[in-house]
C-alpha cells in the first residue's frame, strides 16, 4: 500500500460539487444501459456500445473518484498504458470467438 | 494500492474476456433475467454501488479537512450501502438457485457454461465486495478511535471505487446482455 503517493492540495482536490455532478452522470449513463438491453440489436453491436459506455464510465470514476486526474502525470503513465495494452491483447480471441458462431450455426 | 488494483483489473478483465468469448460464439446463450425481479435488482444494486463510491469520496474529502467524526459517519454510509449490495446480490442468487435450479454446471435454458460465468463472475465480485467491507468497518473503527491518517482512508476508498468500476463492467455484460426481452 503506497502511502506515498502525492499528497495533494487542497485547491486542486475537487470539489463535493463536481463529486455530485459525476455520480449524476454515472446514474444516467446505468439507466441508458438499462434501456439500451431491451432494445432489438445484434448481439455484437450491443456488446460494443455496451462496453464502450462502461469504459466512459469507468474513466470518471477514475479520475473523479480515484482522483487520478488530480495526481501526478507520472502515476497515470506508470500503469495505464500498460493495462491498456494488456487488456487490448485479450482481445485478439473475439474475432475467433464469431467466426465460431457461424460454424455451429451451418 | 495503485499496483494492486492494476493486477485484480487484469484478472477480472481476463473473466469478462472468456465470459464476452463464450458469450459471442454461443447461439444458444440463455436470456433468463426477466425485468423483475432480476433486472431491477441489479439495477438497485449499480445504484447502491454507485451511492456508496460517491459516500466514500465524501469520506475522503472530510478527512481531508481533518473532521474525524463526519469521515466516520460517511464511511458507515458506506458500509451500509455495500452490506445491502450483498444483501440484494445473495437474494438474487438464492433466487435463481432454489426457484430457477441454476447451478453452476447446469440450467434450465440451454448453455451450461452460463451458470459457471454468471457465479464465477459475480461471486468474484461479491468477494471483493464482502472484503471492502470488512476493511472500511476497520479503517472506521480506527479513524473514530483517533488512529489513521488521512493516507489510509484515501488507499481503503481506492479500493472500493475499483470494486464499483469492476461492477460498471459486470452489470452490463453479465446482467443487461442476458435480459429476457
Amino acid at each position: 500500500m503506497s502511502h506515498d503517493l502525492a499528497h495533494i492540495d487542497e485547491a486542486e482536490h475537487g470539489t463535493i460539487k463536481s463529486f455530485a455532478v459525476v455520480w449524476i452522470i454515472l446514474l444516467v449513463f446505468t439507466a441508458f444501459e438499462v434501456l439500451l438491453a431491451y432494445e432489438q440489436i445484434n448481439p455484437v453491436i450491443m456488446l460494443t456500445i455496451l462496453v464502450g459506455l462502461s469504459v466512459v464510465k469507468a474513466a470518471l470514476i477514475i479520475a473523479y473518484f480515484m482522483h487520478l486526474k488530480f495526481e501526478r502525470f507520472s502515476l497515470f503513465l506508470t500503469l495505464f498504458p500498460m493495462l491498456i495494452f494488456c487488456i487490448l491483447m485479450m482481445m485478439v480471441f473475439m474475432p475467433d470467438s464469431m467466426r465460431l458462431v457461424l460454424m455451429r450455426t451451418q | 494500492m495503485w499496483l494492486f488494483i492494476a493486477s485484480d483489473s487484469l484478472t477480472f478483465s481476463a473473466l469478462l474476456m472468456a465470459y464476452t468469448y463464450l458469450r459471442l460464439a454461443s447461439p444458444e446463450w440463455p436470456k433468463p433475467f426477466h425485468f423483475s425481479p432480476s433486472i431491477i435488482f441489479s439495477s438497485f444494486m449499480t445504484f447502491c454501488l454507485l451511492s456508496s463510491s460517491l459516500t466514500m469520496v465524501m469520506a475522503v474529502h472530510a478527512m481531508h479537512h481533518g473532521n474525524r467524526r463526519k469521515t466516520v459517519g460517511w464511511i458507515l454510509a458506506t458500509i451500509f450501502f455495500g452490506g445491502s449490495f450483498v444483501g440484494l446480490h445473495l437474494t438474487e442468487w438464492l433466487n435463481l438457485i432454489n426457484n430457477e435450479h441454476m447451478t453452476p454446471f447446469s440450467n434450465e435454458w440451454g448453455e451450461p457454461l452460463f451458470g459457471a460465468t454468471f457465479f464465477g463472475i459475480t461471486g468474484l465480485h461479491m468477494t471483493h465486495v464482502v472484503i471492502g467491507v470488512i476493511y472500511l468497518c476497520v479503517i472506521a473503527f480506527a479513524v473514530g478511535r483517533g488512529k489513521f491518517k488521512y493516507e489510509d482512508v484515501e488507499t481503503a476508498g481506492l479500493y472500493w471505487h475499483f470494486v464499483d468500476l469492476v461492477w460498471m463492467f459486470v452489470f452490463p455484460l453479465v446482467y443487461l446482455m442476458s435480459a429476457k426481452i
